[in-house]
């Protein structure tokens, strides 16, 4: 055991990190390969690849995700902030080669192959981008000269438009209500918080009247009769076929015929092959991260840190969310990857990351005195009268 | 807080206020902001929670449905029983036995016994794999129910049954298009076996109760004994006029249930994959053909029961009747003045047209829709063809229909309207399933007057007695019938050398009990020097089925002063 009085970085970072919150990543990331058992060999298998090439992949990606984790929750506030920095930069390039040399896939660019790899820059600007609007939204408090929410707006106007052209709606609207959040719990007024959800309606209305594939999408969310519900249907198959305690391991069958199982839809699979009650293990794993991310928010006195931590785990929270949502049909259908859990390089890394800057983030730092405040002024002369 | 702009002054004052981030916004106000969003996370992981819960609760009962289902897959069909309760289709339920080998706790024991009762198992095999510490392991498949009751009376833990059910036709073919066949998951795909599904089979199944094994056994219309009797006079007569295919019917004049049907070439339905070929199609309810001269039986019924034309009306037959360009002309051609009796027997093209058009086209449609003939005919079996009619009615289509050409029928249809035309003029929808006498009489209704329709016998039995029918008579059976022989059409164009024949015929003529209905497709002289017509094939094969039939059928034979005509006076 690592005594108290070791001063080293290890051991500082052993007694202030949350030790809950580090048992709660590593779990997903170990059950992100364990559950891939059953998700990913149909697919394998369906694409002509090696029954456990994506198990074997999500495990080899394991190790450099793990000491990303790591490595960012050994970061200091400030370091954060200046990774987050580094970090959209480069993202933001890749974004933007992205459009000019991308893959393309299903009618989109968002993968570039570097070095090997086929990466989703997308996935690394998310965290990036939260981080930058806490200490944007936390300058423009400390300070009142600096412009810290037009630098807001500017840069998700900038991430948005990236993201459209690829086009990839689902993570606009998952950068969009992450940034809104954020404004949200940087204390923003009722009043604006009411205007800015008239116009996220209106936004949202909008996409629906004039993007077909938005309204597609909603109207066969609304009527499934309208149109072709097959992946929904076949994933509420799944739970249904799985029952309280699944059909076991590897006893799946209603995964065979479901497109996206080992990312997309993999809660499917976990609720065909071990149950209801391991996805409720995994649903409460999701909650505990998140509630225990924002209950360290609501206690951080330093403005930046705080809505560091909160927008990072309304991130990630969200993304979970509207997987899980989609996957039990109680949202309409969007691609958006199960954080950790999910089969893809990309997403587990930038997951990784955002798991370490939310542990850097949250560990027990000595707080600022709590004594009141003494304003000194001087008597004006009419009162002494 | 006053903050004082004055000039400075030595008097100060300290004013202690609480500690706020040094922010436009309040730390408390964040933190409540922090609680609305974790309020709001735990609403939605709630909802999560919830739903799944919803769906593991509503598989519970969805569970046993399926399993229920996969247990009947293999079980539930009712067996299918002809009218004398012969067993048509069962399923037959064999034991598999299998073991869990992690559950046996003593693999000598469990050895022992299980060579003891199934000497023929391999002691080691069996050894090693109760040893082998599988989940699942098979012993045996298929054991008799008494090898099954005596390993369970063993009592081994560990070991146990599963029930494999099968689809098992005893007759083969000999009903095949009756009772039709099932899938691999035991579902009826075609002919009764279909039917059942879908009438109620298929609904019992989806809610878990086919997995009785005691369903009510379904019973049909059919004699299977008469049905073995057509089918194997119709292969002899293919064989023996080489013909490409053939149908016969044998149906209730008097209920109109179906007693037999064969059609040829047939498949075993214990064999799904034959009935893919196109050619064992049902072609008694399946195909439609034109029908030929057997169609004259209608039109002088027709012609008769409108009045226009009596019994003992003449036309004249001496020349050809040139129409449209098409001439009609007789095959076996007398070249006089034909009585309507004459015309029948002697099959006159001419005569018959002539007649049709003392009646007029439209009384043909009339009277023709009124028999069934110009719409599909449903019965039980799935595979029920829709006439194929002329694409206009007009006068010439109306004369070629008069003696069955143009117009194509499937042979169920000409069976049922000829037995509406002799039963004394009640039509019944055919049936293979049994159909009791108030159904008769709520389902009948009247086509032709009862005189009419004893004219009709009349005609029948003359055309036996002294016309192209004679080879299909049966002594004491008084059979009556019509022949047809119907060119067939290749790429457009009647050629003369390939026929269809058909006999339609009815027994006993004074008070007819079955129509029999033969068609052979195809068929060569029996040897060089004579015909093919419909008299030499269709007509013997009739009167071959009759012969051994009716006695199975409980139709006595009546021999009174020689073989002399019904005495009808006019």
């Amino acid at each position: 055991m690592v005594s108290r009085a070791d001063r080293s970085r290890f051991a500082e970072w052993l007694w202030t990190v949350d030790h809950y919150l580090l048992a709660a990543f590593g779990l997903l990331m170990v059950g992100g390969v364990v559950l891939s058992f059953a998700a990913s060999p149909p697919v394998a298998e369906r694409i002509g690849v090696e029954t456990f090439f994506f198990v074997k992949r999500q495990a080899i990606f394991l190790i450099p995700a793990i000491a990303i984790m790591l490595a960012a929750s050994l970061m200091s506030p400030r370091l954060v902030r200046r990774a987050a920095l580094i970090l959209f930069v480069i993202s933001l390039i890749l974004m933007v080669a992205t459009l000019f040399a991308g893959l393309e896939a299903k009618g989109a660019r968002r993968w570039i192959y570097i070095a090997g790899f086929s990466i989703q820059p997308s996935e690394f600007l998310k965290p990036a981008f939260v981080v930058l609007i806490a200490f944007l939204l936390s300058e423009s408090g400390r300070r009142r000269e600096v412009p810290g929410v037009l630098f807001a707006f500017v840069l998700f106007a900038v991430c948005a438009v990236l993201l459209i052209a690829q086009p990839d709606f689902g993570q606009t609207m998952l950068l969009g209500l992450v940034w809104a959040g954020m404004f949200f719990l940087n204390g923003i007024s009722w009043l604006i918080i009411m205007a800015l959800g008239v116009i996220g309606v209106l936004g949202l209305m909008a996409a629906y009247a004039f993007l077909p594939h938005v309204t597609n999408r909603v109207d066969r969310f609304l009527d499934p009769s309208s149109g072709d519900t097959f992946q929904v249907d076949t994933a509420m198959d799944s739970f249904l076929a799985g029952g309280w305690f699944g059909r076991g391991p590897g006893e799946g069958t209603v995964k065979r015929i479901l497109p996206d199982s080992h990312t997309d839809f993999i809660f499917a699979v976990v609720g065909e092959e071990f149950g209801v009650v391991i996805c409720l293990v995994l649903v409460s794993v999701f909650a505990f991260i998140v509630l225990r991310g924002l209950n360290h928010a609501s206690k951080d006195q330093d403005a930046f840190s705080r809505l560091a931590t909160a927008g990072l785990v309304v991130l990630f929270g969200l993304q979970a969310t509207i997987n899980l949502a989609v996957n039990l049909h109680l949202m309409p259908s969007k691609g958006m990857t199960l954080p950790f859990i999910s089969y893809g390089g990309s997403s587990l890394l930038s997951s990784a990351m955002t798991a370490g800057a939310i542990l850097a983030l949250t560990r027990k730092r000595p707080r600022p005195s709590r004594g009141d405040v003494v304003t000194v002024s001087r008597l004006s002369p009419s009162s002494l009268m | 807080m006053t903050l004082v702009t004055e000039p400075a002054s030595f008097l100060q004052v300290r004013r202690a206020h609480p500690r706020t981030a040094r922010g436009s916004v309040s730390a408390s106000a964040v933190k409540s902001r922090v609680y609305v969003a974790m309020l709001a996370f735990a609403c939605v992981y709630v909802a999560i929670a919830g739903r799944l819960v919803l769906l593991a609760e509503t598989e519970a009962s969805a569970s046993t449905a399926w399993i229920s289902a996969q247990d009947s897959v293999s079980a539930s069909r009712p067996d299918l029983l002809d009218r004398n309760g012969e067993i048509l289709a069962t399923d037959i339920k064999t034991s598999s036995l299998y073991a869990e080998p992690r559950r046996i706790l003593d693999v000598d024991e469990a050895v022992e016994g299980l060579t003891r009762i199934l000497p023929d198992l391999n002691e080691k095999v069996v050894r090693h794999r109760l040893e082998s510490g599988a989940g699942f392991v098979w012993l045996k498949r298929e054991l008799t129910p008494q090898k099954a009751e005596q390993v369970h009376n063993l009592g081994l833990p560990g070991i146990g049954f599963l029930s494999e059910n099968q689809r098992f036709y005893p007759g083969g073919p000999t009903a095949g298009h009756i009772v039709g066949s099932t899938n691999v998951d035991n579902q009826g795909i075609s002919g009764i076996e279909k039917y059942i599904d879908d009438e109620w089979l298929s609904e019992l199944q989806a809610l878990g109760f086919a997995s009785d094994r005691s369903i009510e056994p379904v019973r049909l219309s059919v004699d299977l004994r008469v049905q073995h009797v057509v089918r194997d006079e119709l292969v002899k007569a293919m064989e023996r006029y080489k013909a490409i295919a053939a149908a016969g019917i044998v149906l209730d004049a008097k209920t109109g249930e179906v007693v037999a049907m064969s059609s040829l070439p047939d498949y075993d339905p214990n064999d799904r994959s034959q009935a893919l070929e196109k050619s064992r199609l049902n072609r008694a309810t399946g195909g439609v053909f034109e029908m030929g001269s057997v169609f004259k039986s209608f039109t002088v019924a027709m012609a008769l029961d409108s009045g226009a034309v009596s019994i003992n009306d003449s036309f004249d037959a001496t020349r050809p009747i040139r129409a449209a360009g098409r001439t009609i002309t007789d095959f076996h051609g007398k070249n006089r003045i034909l009585s309507v009796p004459e015309i029948f027997i002697y099959s006159s093209n001419i005569g018959t047209a002539k007649m049709m058009l003392a009646t007029g086209v439209a009384r043909q449609k009339e009277f023709l829709t009124r028999l069934h003939l110009t719409e599909r005919l449903k019965t039980e079996l799935p595979e029920n063809a829709a006439p194929l009619l002329p694409p206009k009615w007009n006068e010439l289509a109306a004369m070629t229909i008069s003696f069955g050409h143009g117009i194509s029928v499937t042979p169920m249809q000409t069976a049922v309207a000829a037995a509406a035309i002799l039963n004394g003029g009640t039509l019944l929808p055919p049936t293979f399933l049994p159909r009791s006498q108030e159904e008769v009489k709520t389902l009948g209704t009247q086509v032709v007057s009862p005189d009419v329709s004893r004219m009709m016998r009349y005609l029948f039995r003359l055309n036996v007695l002294s016309g192209s029918g004679r080879r299909a008579d049966v002594p004491g059976y008084t059979v009556g019938g019509k022949t047809g022989t119907a060119e067939k059409i290749e790429n457009g164009r009647y050629v003369s050398n390939k026929r269809r024949n058909s006999f339609l015929s009815a027994f006993p003529m004074d008070d007819p009990r079955y129509v029999v209905l033969v068609v052979v497709d195809e068929p060569k002289p029996e040897h060089d020097g004579i015909g093919a017509t419909a008299g030499l094939n269709a007509a013997p094969t009739v009167g071959a089925i009759i012969r051994r039939s009716a006695p199975m059928l409980g139709v006595m034979p009546r021999f009174g002063k020689g073989d002399e005509p019904i005495e009808i006076s006019y």
